[in-house]
Parts: structure tokens; C-alpha cells; sequence
């Protein structure tokens, strides 16, 4: 399910028809190569208890991954969603008293604000997207913890069940995190917007000659990204039944990207694929969790995720090429 | 050709002509270059009114002393950022340099200081190579070194439970503790470093083309500057500048700490844009860096004074600060004639 909309580029020669199969399903190989590795060589691989982990656990990344999928397409990228996911813990557990509902409406909208601040940055003052959203990443991480200096419990029975319970066997997060990508597919691939989206991500100038509302759609998706990012914190926030703004989201933009990346989305815009970032975000996990059952301590996957970034950037940097 | 450039709304031809001979254009030049350097002033000057303790000798040479290392993770971002490049790599690097360098104190000073500027040189060198000859996102490229910097410190420190000590009578600590006229040698280091690199950056061609590369690569390409070489050198010198601070740091504080200067690339970014340098490259200096080390260490300080408030404050009033100048200097930067 390529979410892809930009029409090929006839490329004549074998070797670039090979660069551009590798470019639009090498990820989907290297879920499948991962996949085959496992069942082969690791014990107890194929038990429903361990999908589920697995899936429970990349839920939280593939949601941040939309949003920044959504940036992307557009020729930027969002650097503070990992702050935007402590503020989401922070705020949860401030207004927790008044329902969690009302909890999670705060957090969203703090989410919203972020994003907005983002996006009138990089819309109206003519900010490096980079910069910008760097800017606030340190500055969010702060308030967060200005808001909730340490560690909190969450005591909640609806959070708890939204975090630990399941739908015919499917966890409640994964059922979300699945209902938010085809949502976000849809979007990209049969509105308006997503029609705009990948315009101004190809050319803006180009956009902004065709008198689309190019601020609009970028300061909506950088909102997008903020409020996805507020979602994923809420969700962690349910799973692990605790605040901490501290550790929340941590080196979250990077996973995020990575999988964006990894999925086939072009860092230079005009093209977004959700499938492909949910297969990016799979693959990371699978490396990770391979890694680990293998008895491979963590800084080696840190070592190797760093490898499949340069590996996939490298493999889509012929697409940039205009 | 950086990937995520997004270039400033287009100023037309007639506006840019204009504005050549415009007073407003002249000052609001002087306000980039020297706003820096005004806001320092003021803010010490407001600080020691209102602090007793400010400027006492022990506070400012505290000051001086810990503005030291980052002062030279800057300089090399300073070179960075002006070939219109970024390097996201560094606070990682910094944390690599310094586990290294306390590692390899234990066989003499020399494998002290070496090791970790062979380590973090390669790092900074394959940054160069992979940004300068395939032509991938500076940002993606030392995001991924960032990783991979992080987990190769994490794998010598027995995923950082590990913490190496520098021997108390070795040559090398005094590196970091040694005094020298009564003004630390790691401050020293950092102002040599400093006159070094303006010199390099003012005087010499490979300076002219790290200017030329930014303002314009594929004009620098045309005019014969070699493009490619000029941004392998300047990430191999932002690598071995993190390293180099990292090893101080680590002789400073007589251990090779695994958990100090992680999201240090973002205080250095911030204080090489604070100090006047453009993000767009093709513009900046390298005193503006150093001035804008000091300003956000003021900053710091002073928060720290007020005592009441704890450091998560700081973050927020660095990220505010960041934000703020960001945006004078993008709406100063569209007032002037920039190349």
C-alpha cells in the first residue's frame, strides 16, 4: 500500500530500474528478511504473546512517525516531538483530576500549541524548519519539567485499560496507532490537502505561484505533528501507567525519522508514504528486537540504527535529484 | 546543496538595489553583527548590580572555566555553519572524547590526548565525506553519527555503567586543573583555538572558501574552489574540536563522565546563530561565537543566582532566547543585502 502519488520517472537503464525497485520496496525486503531470519534463528519467535509486545511497543513511534511523514512531505522536519510527548505526560498528569478525557483534550491542545508555534515560525518568519523546531525542543523539554519536575504515578482505571487491554486479541494501542495511519494515508492520498501538502513540498515557490495557501498547510501540518506527538505520550503515558517528562520521548524525533526515512519518504519533500513509514517503523523495531534476542546489548542497536539511516538516505538521495 | 534549506521569501531585484546605500540596512548589519556583544554588556552589567555574588573573581572564573569547553565545540560549529552545513554530532562526540581520552589516560598523557582526537577526527571525518561526495542532509548525516558516537560510548563503558578516573598525579589532569596566571589552562587553550581559527577563517584561502562554499556552492564549484575538500576539513575540525573539549572536560573533572553533554549541540548551535552567524551560511564570525558562548553562560548564571529556580528554567529560557533571536535575525537578514 505505497501511498504514492508523485507518477515514476521513466529511468531507461537496468541498474537505475534496480535503484528505484530497492527505493520503493527494499523496506517491505527488509521486513521480510528480518522476518525470515527470525523464525529460522530465534526461539520462540512466532508466539502471538511476542507480536504483541512488538506491536504494543513501535505503537507510540509509528503515530510520531505520521506526523513527521506529514513534515517531511513538506520539506522539513519537526525535531521537538519527543518534548511534545513529555509535555503531553506533563500536562496528563496535571489535569488527570478532572477526568481523563479533560486530561487528554489539555494535552492535545498543549500538543496543538507547540505545533502552531512551529509552524508560524517556519511559515511567517521564514525559519529553517530545523532550527525552529529545534529551538522549541529544548525549550518544551523544559517546561515539562517545570510542570512535573519527577516521576509520577498514574492511578486511572480508563487510562489503565486503554494502555494494558486489547480488542479481540488486538491491544487498544495498536487498534489506535492502525485507525491514525489510515486516517493520515487517507488525508495525504485523497483530499485537498494532501494534494496541497505534496505541492508545497515539491516546489514552494512553485505553490505559492499557484495561489495555494501555502502558510495554511504548513502551519496545519506542523499542528498535525504536534498533536500526534501529544497523542503518543498519552498513549505511553496509559501503558506504562506513569508520568516522566524526564525520559518520555527521549531521541523520539530520531526513531521517528528513521522510520520515515527508512519507509522511503525523500527528506527533500513532494512525497509522502505512509505505508512505507509503517513498514520503516516495523523494520526498526524487528532490527532492535533482534538484536536484543540475540543478546546484543543496546549501544550495538544504536550502532546499527545509525547504519540503516546512512543506508536509507543514501538508497533515496537519487530520488531528490531533480 | 543542502536538502533543507528553505530560502527566505524572495526579495525582488529592485528592493536589493535599493537597499545597498540604505542607512536603515547599515544598522540593522551592525545589529547582527554586534547585537551579541550589546546584550552581553547589558546583562553583566544589570547582573553584577543585582547580584553581589556575580562579579566576584571565583563566580567569573567559574564562568570562564565552564563556558571553556563548549567555547570549543562552537568554534568548530562556527566553521560548520558557515559552509552552510550543520552538525548535529557534537555533544555526542564531546561525551566520546572525554570517556576516550580517560580511558587511554591510563597508558601516559599522550595516548590521553591522541586517542580521543584520532577517535573523534574519524568521526568527523566520515560526517565529510559521506555529506561532501554523496551529498546527503548534513542534518540526517550527524544525526546518524550522533547515534552511532553514542552507542560506540555506551559499548567501552559497559553501556555506561562504567565511569573511567584520571590518575590524580598524571600530566594530563593538569591539563584541565593547572593554572597559568591565575586563568586556567583549558582557558587558555580555548583563546589560542579562538585567535587560531579567526586567523584561518580571516587570512587564509581555505577560510575564503569555506565562505564561498556557503554563500554559493555551485558557484564556488565554478570558480575552482574545491567544494568537496573544504567540507570533509571542516567536519573532521568540528570532530576533533568536540574531541578535544571532551578530553579537557574529562582532565577538568578527573573522570570520563557518560552522562554530561549529551544535547550539547544545541547550546553550541545556539550560541554560533546567537553570535551573528547566519544558519543560510555564505556569513559569520568567529568572535560572535565566543560571545554568544558567554552570553548564554550569563544567562545561566544568572539563573542560577536566583537560586529559586531550577534548572529546567534554564532550558526554557535558552529556548526562548533561541527563538527569539532566530527571529530578529531572519527579519534583520531580509532588511540587508544578503549574498
Amino acid at each position: 500500500m505505497a501511498t504514492d502519488v508523485v507518477p515514476r520517472r521513466g529511468v531507461p537503464a537496468d541498474r537505475a530500474q534496480l535503484v528505484q525497485w530497492m527505493q520503493e520496496y527494499g523496506v517491505y525486503l527488509g521486513v521480510t528478511v528480518l522476518l525470515l531470519f527470525n523464525v529460522a534463528f530465534t526461539d520462540h519467535f512466532l508466539s502471538t504473546e511476542n507480536f504483541r509486545t512488538q506491536a504494543v511497543q513501535v505503537a507510540p513511534v509509528l503515530i510520531v512517525a505520521l506526523g513527521m511523514a506529514l513534515v517531511i512531505g513538506t520539506e522539513g522536519v519537526d525535531l521537538s516531538v519527543g518534548s511534545v510527548m513529555a509535555l503531553s505526560t506533563s500536562l496528563l498528569s496535571l489535569y488527570l483530576g478532572y477526568g481523563p478525557l479533560a486530561a487528554l483534550l489539555v494535552a492535545l491542545v498543549g500538543g496543538a500549541a507547540v505545533g502552531l508555534a512551529n509552524g508560524a515560525l517556519v511559515a511567517f518568519v521564514g525559519v529553517q524548519p530545523i532550527v525552529a523546531t529545534l529551538a522549541l525542543m529544548v525549550g518544551v523539554r523544559g517546561l515539562a519539567l517545570v510542570l512535573l519536575p519527577q516521576l509520577e504515578d498514574v492511578h486511572d482505571p480508563t487510562m489503565a485499560t486503554l494502555g494494558s487491554g486489547d480488542l479481540v486479541g488486538i491491544p487498544y494501542v495498536v487498534l489506535i496507532a492502525v485507525a491514525l495511519a489510515l486516517l493520515v494515508a487517507f488525508a495525504v492520498r485523497r483530499t485537498t490537502f494532501g494534494r496541497q501538502l505534496l505541492a508545497v513540498g515539491d516546489s514552494r515557490p512553485a505553490a505559492q505561484l499557484a495561489g495555494l495557501p501555502v502558510r495554511r498547510v504548513l502551519i496545519v501540518v506542523y499542528v498535525c505533528s504536534g498533536v500526534l506527538a501529544a497523542v503518543a505520550g498519552f498513549l505511553a503515558t496509559a501503558r506504562l501507567s506513569a508520568s516522566d517528562p524526564t525520559s518520555l520521548g527521549n531521541l523520539m524525533e530520531l526513531s521517528a525519522i528513521t522510520a520515515v526515512v527508512v519507509g522511503g519518504t525523500s527528506l527533500s519533500g513532494g512525497r509522502v508514504r505512509i505505508g512505507g513509514t509503517v513498514a520503516g517503523a516495523a523494520l526498526i523495531q524487528l532490527l532492535n528486537a533482534t538484536l536484543i534476542k540475540h543478546n546484543l546489548s543496546p549501544s550495538w542497536t544504536q550502532i546499527a540504527q545509525a547504519a540503516v539511516i546512512v543506508v536509507a538516505v543514501y538508497a533515496a538521495r537519487e530520488r531528490g535529484r531533480r | 546543496m543542502t536538502v533543507l534549506k528553505v530560502r527566505p521569501p524572495a526579495v525582488t531585484p529592485a528592493a536589493r538595489t535599493e537597499a545597498g546605500t540604505n542607512r536603515g540596512e547599515r544598522l540593522s548589519a551592525l545589529a547582527q553583527q554586534h547585537g551579541a556583544l550589546v546584550a552581553l554588556v547589558l546583562l553583566a552589567a544589570v547582573a553584577s548590580l543585582s547580584f553581589d555574588s556575580f562579579a566576584t573573581g571565583d563566580n567569573i572564573e567559574n564562568m570562564a572555566l565552564s563556558s571553556a569547553f563548549l567555547a570549543i565545540v562552537a568554534l568548530g560549529m562556527t566553521f560548520v555553519i558557515i559552509t552552510g552545513g550543520i552538525d548535529l554530532s557534537v555533544g555526542s562526540v564531546f561525551v566520546l572524547g572525554g570517556v576516550l581520552a580517560a580511558w587511554g589516560s591510563r597508558h601516559g598523557t599522550l595516548v590521553a590526548l591522541l586517542l580521543p582526537l584520532a577517535g573523534c577526527g574519524l568521526i568527523g571525518l566520515v560526517n565529510g565525506v559521506l555529506i561532501a561526495r554523496t551529498r546527503m542532509a548534513p542534518f540526517i548525516v550527524t544525526l546518524a553519527s550522533m547515534l552511532a558516537a553514542r552507542g560506540v560510548m555506551l559499548n567501552i563503558t559497559d553501556e555506561g555503567a562504567t565511569t573511567y578516573l584520571v590518575d590524580k598525579n598524571s600530566l594530563f589532569i593538569r591539563l584541565g586543573q593547572d593554572e597559568l596566571l591565575g586563568i586556567g589552562i583549558p582557558v587558555w587553550i580555548t583563546v589560542v583555538l579562538f585567535v587560531a581559527g579567526a586567523v584561518v577563517l580571516r587570512r587564509t584561502r581555505f577560510g575564503q572558501h569555506v565562505y564561498a562554499v556557503g554563500g554559493n556552492e555551485d558557484a564556488a564549484a565554478l570558480m575552482g574552489a574545491p567544494v568537496a575538500r573544504t567540507k570533509i576539513i571542516v567536519y573532521t575540525l568540528s570532530g576533533l574540536l568536540a574531541g578535544l573539549a571532551g578530553a579537557l572536560n574529562a582532565a577538568w573533572l578527573a573522570s570520563g563522565v557518560t552522562i554530561l553533554g549529551f544535547g550539547m549541540e544545541l547550546d553550541a548551535i545556539a550560541a554560533v546563530v546567537i553570535g551573528g552567524t547566519l544558519l543560510t551560511g555564505g556569513l559569520g564570525f568567529i568572535s560572535g561565537s565566543l560571545v554568544g558562548v558567554l552570553l548564554l553562560k550569563v544567562i545561566q548564571n544568572i539563573i542560577n543566582q536566583v537560586g529559586s529556580l531550577d534548572s529546567a528554567y534554564q532550558q526554557v529560557v535558552s529556548g526562548g532566547f533561541l527563538v527569539l533571536v532566530v527571529i530578529a535575525q531572519t527579519w534583520l537578514g531580509r532588511r540587508q543585502q544578503v549574498i
